[in-house]
C-alpha cells in the first residue's frame, strides 16, 4: 500500500472512529434520559402508594402498567391510531392557519416601524391571553366543536409565529434588498429570493415554538364536546377508571411531542445559513 | 475596441435627506462619453456616495436630472449596476447562484443562466470556486463574485461605491487593475467612488474633485496614462502628484465655497490647474 493511500485509508477510519464516538454518546444520553425518567417515575408512584388509601396505585399507573397492558390494549383496539389522526389533523389546520396568518403579519410588523408600534400593544395582550380562556366563545361562535379546537390551536400558535417573523425580518441586511433591488428584483422576488429565506431560521424557530404550544392546547382542548382525539381519549380512561390507558396517552403524548420538535430541530438546522464554522 | 457603454448626463442635480437637512449636494453637473472611466474622489460625507446611489436609481434627488444613455433614472435598472463597500452576497447562496441571481430576476431560462454565470465567474477567474458557498470565500473573492454577479447583467455602466476599500491592499491592487481591464474590454462605462487617489489613479480616465458642503465638482483631471498602469511608473507618480495638489487646492477653496466647477467665472483657474480638464463637467 502506498503512503497515499494508507492516509486516505488511516483518515477513512478515523472518521469512523469519530462518528462511532459521537453516535454512540448520542444513544446513551437517550437510553440514560429514559432510563432516569422511568425510575423517577417509578419512585413517584411508589411513594404515592405509601398512602395506604391508594394500595392499588401502582398497578394501575406504574410503568409497568401503562407500557406492557394499557399501551398494546389501545393499539389493538385502534385507539390509539384514531386519537393521534384525529389530534394530528386539528393541529395540522391549526398550524396551518397560524403559519398562513402569522407570516404575513410577521413581515408586514418587520418591514414597517408604523406597524411594529401600532401593533405592539394590542399583540402583547392577546399574547398573554391564555388560549384556552377564548373556549367558550369559540364554541358559541363557531359551529362546530371541530373548528373550535382548530381556533384555539391558532390563537395560541400565531404569537410565536408573528413575532420570531417580525424578528427576522428587523434583522436582515438592508443592503441585500438594496442589492436585489440593483439587479432589478420585482416585490414577488424580493420576498422570494431574499426575504425568505433570509428569515426562513427564524419562522421555523417561531414554528417550533407554536407547535409546543398547541401540542399543549389541543390536549385540554379536546376534553369537552370532541368525540376523537388525544385529549378525548384521555378523558374517557379517566371517567371509565381505564388507569393503565390513561397512563398510556400521556407516554403518547409526551412521545409525539419529542417527535414533533425532533423533526423541526432538523427542519430549523436546515433553514439555517449561518455556517457553524 | 467594443463600446457597450453609454453617454451620461447629469443637469443641476441637488440632494437634500429630509426637507428640514442640509444640502448634501448642489448643481451637480456631468458629462461623460461612452466606455469612459470616472473617479468621484472627495472626503468622507462629501456627498459622492449619495450621488452615486442617485444615478444607480436607489435614491430620488431632490432637483436635477440624471439621464444613462437616453433613459432618465428614476428606479434601479440592470443596465447600470452598482458595486458597494462590502460584497453583500446572499449567504444561503452558492457562488454560481448568487452570480446568476440578477439574470434570474430577469426571467432568463436556467441553460441561458448558466452559460453567461460560466463566462462571469472565468472572467473573474473563479471557476474552481463555483460550487462552494460564498461564506467559504475570502474577502478578496467574495468582492470577485459581486464584480461578477454586476458583469454578468452586461451592464452598459459599472458604478463602484468605495468597493474595495475593505480589502488587504494586495487583493485591492490585484482587482483595481482587474476590474479596469474587465470594463475596457467589454467598453462599460466605469463609476468609480472613492477616497484613494491611488485608486482614482489607476482605475480611471478622468478624476473628479467633489468638495465642500454642500458638496460640488471643485476641480478635475484628465488621467491619460497607458495600461496596464503600475503603481511604481515615474508617469502614473507623477499624476498622482497633480491629483494630490488638485486635490488639496479644490478642498482648501472649498472651504471658503469657491464657485464651482462649470462657473464661467472659474473656468480660467479649472483650466490652469488641470491642464487637460475636460470641457465634459458643464455648468
Amino acid at each position: 500500500m502506498s503512503t497515499v493511500q494508507a492516509d486516505v485509508a488511516s483518515g477513512g477510519s478515523d472518521q469512523l472512529k469519530k462518528w462511532m464516538r459521537s453516535t454512540g454518546k448520542k444513544v446513551f444520553d437517550f437510553c440514560a434520559g429514559l432510563l432516569i425518567l422511568g425510575v423517577l417515575w417509578w419512585l413517584g408512584v411508589w411513594f404515592i402508594t405509601l398512602d395506604p388509601t391508594a394500595p392499588f396505585f401502582f398497578d394501575q399507573f406504574g410503568p409497568g402498567a401503562a407500557l406492557l397492558e394499557g399501551l398494546p390494549k389501545l393499539w389493538a383496539y385502534g385507539t390509539l391510531q384514531e386519537s393521534i389522526s384525529a389530534s394530528g389533523a386539528r393541529l395540522g389546520m391549526g398550524l396551518l392557519l397560524s403559519i398562513a396568518v402569522g407570516v404575513p403579519i410577521g413581515i408586514m410588523v418587520g418591514l414597517s416601524r408604523l406597524t411594529a408600534e401600532t401593533t405592539h400593544v394590542p399583540f402583547q395582550l392577546m399574547r398573554m391571553t391564555s388560549p384556552l380562556s377564548w373556549e367558550p366563545i369559540a364554541v358559541i361562535a363557531l359551529a362546530t366543536w371541530n373548528q373550535a379546537v382548530v381556533f384555539l390551536i391558532f390563537i395560541g400558535a400565531v404569537w410565536p409565529i408573528i413575532f420570531a417573523t417580525a424578528a427576522g425580518v428587523a434583522k436582515i441586511d438592508p443592503s441585500w434588498r438594496k442589492v436585489a433591488r440593483n439587479l432589478g428584483a420585482n416585490p414577488w422576488q424580493m420576498l422570494t429570493s431574499v426575504i425568505w429565506p433570509a428569515i426562513a431560521y427564524d419562522v421555523m424557530t417561531g414554528l417550533r415554538l407554536a407547535v409546543g404550544i398547541a401540542w399543549i392546547v389541543v390536549i385540554p382542548a379536546e376534553f369537552f364536546g370532541t368525540s376523537s382525539g388525544i385529549g378525548y381519549t384521555l378523558q374517557n380512561a379517566r371517567e371509565n377508571l381505564f388507569y393503565d390507558e390513561l397512563m398510556a396517552m400521556i407516554v403518547i403524548i409526551g412521545c409525539v411531542g419529542y417527535v414533533m420538535d425532533a423533526v423541526l430541530v432538523r427542519l430549523q438546522k436546515r433553514a439555517s445559513w449561518v455556517r457553524e464554522d | 475596441m467594443p463600446v457597450r457603454g453609454v453617454d451620461i448626463k447629469i443637469k443641476g442635480l441637488t440632494h437634500k435627506y429630509t426637507p428640514k437637512s442640509p444640502l448634501t449636494f448642489e448643481e451637480v453637473n456631468l458629462e461623460a462619453k461612452p466606455g469612459e472611466a470616472l473617479a468621484i474622489i472627495g472626503r468622507s460625507g462629501c456627498g459622492k456616495s449619495t450621488l452615486l446611489h442617485i444615478m444607480a436609481g436607489l435614491l430620488p434627488s431632490t432637483g436635477g436630472k440624471v439621464h444613462l444613455g437616453d433613459t432618465e433614472v428614476r428606479a434601479p435598472s440592470p443596465r447600470w449596476v452598482m458595486m458597494f463597500q462590502a460584497p453583500h452576497l446572499f449567504p444561503w447562496m452558492e457562488v454560481t447562484q448568487n452570480v446568476g441571481v440578477g439574470l434570474r430576476f430577469a426571467g432568463w431560462p436556467k441553460k441561458k443562466i448558466d452559460e453567461r454565470v460560466d463566462e462571469a465567474l472565468r472572467l473573474v477567474e473563479l471557476e474552481k470556486f463555483a460550487d462552494h458557498n460564498v461564506q467559504d470565500l475570502s474577502g478578496g473573492q467574495q468582492q470577485r463574485v459581486a464584480l461578477a454577479r454586476s458583469l454578468v447583467m452586461e451592464p452598459e455602466i459599472l458604478m463602484l461605491d468605495e468597493p474595495f476599500s475593505a480589502l488587504d491592499a494586495f487583493t485591492r491592487a490585484s482587482l483595481q487593475h482587474d476590474v479596469r481591464a474587465i470594463a475596457k474590454r467589454i467598453g462599460i462605462n466605469l463609476i468609480l467612488v472613492t477616497h484613494d487617489i491611488d485608486e482614482a489613479v489607476i482605475m480611471a480616465d478622468r478624476a473628479l474633485i467633489m468638495a465642500g458642503s454642500p458638496g460640488k465638482f471643485m476641480d478635475e483631471l484628465e488621467i491619460d496614462l497607458p495600461d496596464p498602469r503600475n503603481r511604481e511608473d515615474p508617469e502614473v507618480q507623477k499624476m498622482r502628484a497633480r491629483l494630490m495638489t488638485a486635490f488639496h487646492d479644490a478642498t482648501s477653496s472649498a472651504r471658503g465655497q469657491r464657485p464651482a466647477v462649470g462657473d464661467e467665472k472659474d473656468a480660467g483657474t479649472v483650466q490652469q490647474r488641470g491642464s487637460e480638464a475636460s470641457a465634459a463637467v458643464a455648468g
